[in-house]
């Protein structure tokens, strides 16, 4: 069901933290709430308590891109993570590394997790940071994040550009490569007569 | 072309390639209780569960562990989590087990117990430690609800190819450094982003003389150095574990000798390789709020970072060792099978624990062998809780949660912040460590207890 994404342009903030998890991102205990019901109560849910949190800026609060650090999104593969920053408007998040799972996550949920330069990524949160409300755009076609300070190119999968920028949906493109995968079957059944069912 | 056991693997799955993708062909999908939002999605689009056969479910992550009956779930909301999985399997007709059911119990656990993992297949689960099931030569790794989803749906997976990382370690473990002494010490070694976009392969001399369950405990952590799927070769050690398991193969002569052709080859060629020494390993435990923040029992609380500190309500050149702690929490999959349990029994038999502390079984089985070995009465004596097969205070998703501030010394596998509840301190250790503490009432090395 994936979201069409060509070009975003927001207000962005900085977010210093290394190695955020996805447990500070949403606490577990929301995970069992109903898809329908809305997550962007549950962004940082925690995190915000603290006064100097982002999120409790005046102009931050309003961000719909983050610029973060390495390995963000680490931990849990809790898909309630990008639902979170999803409901909340956010539809990139930019860091010099990401956590694998929460990567393919945002990928799925619309949202553009950009990968760039350490260094980079630190210039762009200081200079954020100094001029609160700045925006930035993410460009998926021509894979360019343009900011007040500068021009970087990024890349994602091609595969993932190709859903994005045109709103394939993932599972509808593999069903309709079913005879591969039961032709794939067949081979790999007999190659390994020992596999037994669980059922 | 020289491969490694990742590539033999990984190039037996491929379907299909598209703009630098693989589909990826899945042997086994193991869904649990926390897997809702992918099968409503499933159901929402009117699709049914491809490979119902090759599909195994066990709830976990919600259950309660004070007793077997739902009643006894902590709030009601999560009574329905918990009486809500029962129908969806028996809808979607995914083979499955259910509270109450000895075989019922972590996934993590119960997948290699069943026999459900085996060397060279593909595994996912919708659980990053997912991880886990490479202790037997599976590459196996965890997923969000979208992939979950697209697994029911079709059995494959897109996946980009990852980059490849051998780890050595050498040399023969002292007494009283376990195996999750060694995971520690590897992911403070090279970080929890050290090995982000890699499949980590473990192999050395230690590693060859661990059992399957000391395997199965590295692997799990892989994820918390980032690590996409953490592996081992199969060996005799493993073809042993599996022989006679209820899912393990008929034709096990004939798996085996598939199976001895997966180990990598000696020119095999990886991304990166680390080595490290396992003699020199102490007892680790974790000071701050993510699995790098890991040091020898001996160190003393460093002085970075600052957050972490505040959080864990840490001074700089505190000793760990005397640090008081307020409950003690035994089980997850990282640590709750029958070896853990031995090995935390062993510390508290004929003590008596100073805080609460509870010990969680990671599956029925596991519960069963452990009373039949008297494991049960040895905990029960010295006033830890013996508790029923969940996930529990690893994650506190079923209510069982640590109050804020309370330090908890915890054989689970993540230190974050609120991750055993709102304000708790998590320090991670192993089993015999926790017991230890418990006893104690303060992290202690267990090296020192006889
Ligand atoms: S025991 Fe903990 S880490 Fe393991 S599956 Fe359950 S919640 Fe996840």
């Amino acid at each position: 069901m994936a979201e069409k994404f060509t070009s975003f342009t927001a207000v962005a903030a900085p977010y210093d933290l290394v190695n955020v998890d996805t447990d500070q991102i949403i606490p577990a205990r929301f995970l069992k709430a109903p898809r329908e019901q809305g997550y962007a109560g549950f962004l940082f849910h925690d995190v915000r308590e603290r006064p100097d949190f982002f999120l409790n800026h005046p102009v931050f609060g309003k961000a719909k891109i983050l610029v973060a650090n390495t390995n963000f999104g680490c931990g849990s593969s809790r898909e309630g993570a990008p639902y979170a920053f999803h409901d909340a408007g956010f539809r990139s998040i930019i860091a010099p590394s990401f956590g694998d799972i929460f990567f393919n996550n945002c990928m799925k949920n619309g949202i553009v997790p950009v990968r760039l330069e350490e260094s980079v990524c630190a210039s762009l949160r200081k200079f954020l940071g100094e001029n609160a409300g700045a925006e930035v755009t993410v460009d998926l076609t021509s894979q360019k994040v343009s900011a007040p300070i500068g021009e970087f190119a990024f890349s994602v999968p091609a595969f993932f550009r190709e859903m994005l920028l045109e709103g394939v949906d993932e599972i509808g493109l593999t069903l309709s490569m079913l005879p591969s995968i039961e032709a794939f079957e067949k081979d790999y059944a007999a190659s390994t007569p020992w596999l037994t069912p669980l059922s | 072309m020289p491969r490694s056991l990742f590539e033999k693997i990984w190039d037996r799955h491929v379907v299909a390639r598209r703009a630098g993708q693989v589909l990826l062909y899945v042997d086994r999908h193991i869904v649990h209780d926390g897997g809702f939002h992918a099968r409503k999605d499933l159901a929402k689009r009117g699709l049914k569960v491809r490979r119902p056969q090759n599909t195994f479910g066990t709830p976990d992550h919600y259950v309660p562990t004070v007793s077997r009956n739902p009643a006894d779930a902590r709030a009601p909301e999560i009574r329905r989590m918990v009486e809500a999985y029962p129908a969806s399997m028996k809808q979607l007709g995914i083979p499955h087990v259910l509270l109450g059911d000895e075989r019922q119990g972590i996934v993590h656990i119960v997948g290699p117990e069943l026999g459900i993992t085996q060397p060279g297949m593909v595994l996912v689960c919708g659980d990053s430690h997912t991880s886990t099931h490479g202790a037997l030569g599976a590459l196996a790794f965890g997923m969000g609800q979208s992939e979950n989803e697209h697994v029911l749906a079709t059995q494959t997976l897109w996946q980009a190819p990852p980059k490849t990382l051998r780890i050595h370690v050498e040399g023969t473990r002292p007494a009283g450094v376990t195996a999750k002494d060694v995971i520690l010490a590897v992911i403070a070694k090279i970080g929890a982003a050290g090995a982000v976009g890699h499949v980590i392969e473990y192999a050395g001399s230690t590693v060859r003389a661990m059992s399957v369950e000391e395997r199965l405990t590295v692997c799990n952590m892989s994820i918390e150095a980032g690590a996409r799927a953490g592996m081992v070769a199969p060996d005799d050690t493993t073809f042993q574990y599996l022989h006679g398991r209820p899912f393990a193969p008929k034709d096990f002569d004939a798996a085996v000798k598939f199976w001895k052709t997966l180990p990598s080859d000696a020119d095999a060629v990886f991304d990166r390789e680390i080595s490290l020494s396992a003699a020199t390993l102490e007892p680790m435990v974790t000071w701050g709020t993510s699995p790098e923040n890991a040091l020898p029992i001996s160190s003393v609380v460093p002085g970075a970072p600052q957050r972490a500190l505040d959080y864990m309500g840490l001074k700089e050149g505190v000793p760990l060792e005397g640090l008081p702690v307020d409950r003690v929490f035994i089980g997850s999959c990282t640590n709750s099978r029958i070896e853990d349990l031995r090995a935390a029994a062993k510390v508290a038999r004929g003590r008596k624990v100073k805080v609460p502390a509870m010990v969680v079984p990671g599956s029925g089985l596991v519960k069963k062998q452990a009373e039949a070995e008297g494991l049960d009465k040895v905990f029960l004596e010295a006033g830890f809780e013996w508790r029923h097969a969940g996930c529990s205070m690893c994650v506190g998703m079923n209510g069982e949660i640590g109050r804020p501030q309370e330090r908890i010394a915890s054989t689970s596998n993540r230190n974050f912040e609120g991750r055993q509840g709102q304000g708790a301190r998590t320090h991670l250790m192993s089993p015999a460590m926790a017991a230890a503490a418990a006893v104690h009432g303060f992290l202690v090395d267990v090296r020192k207890i006889s």
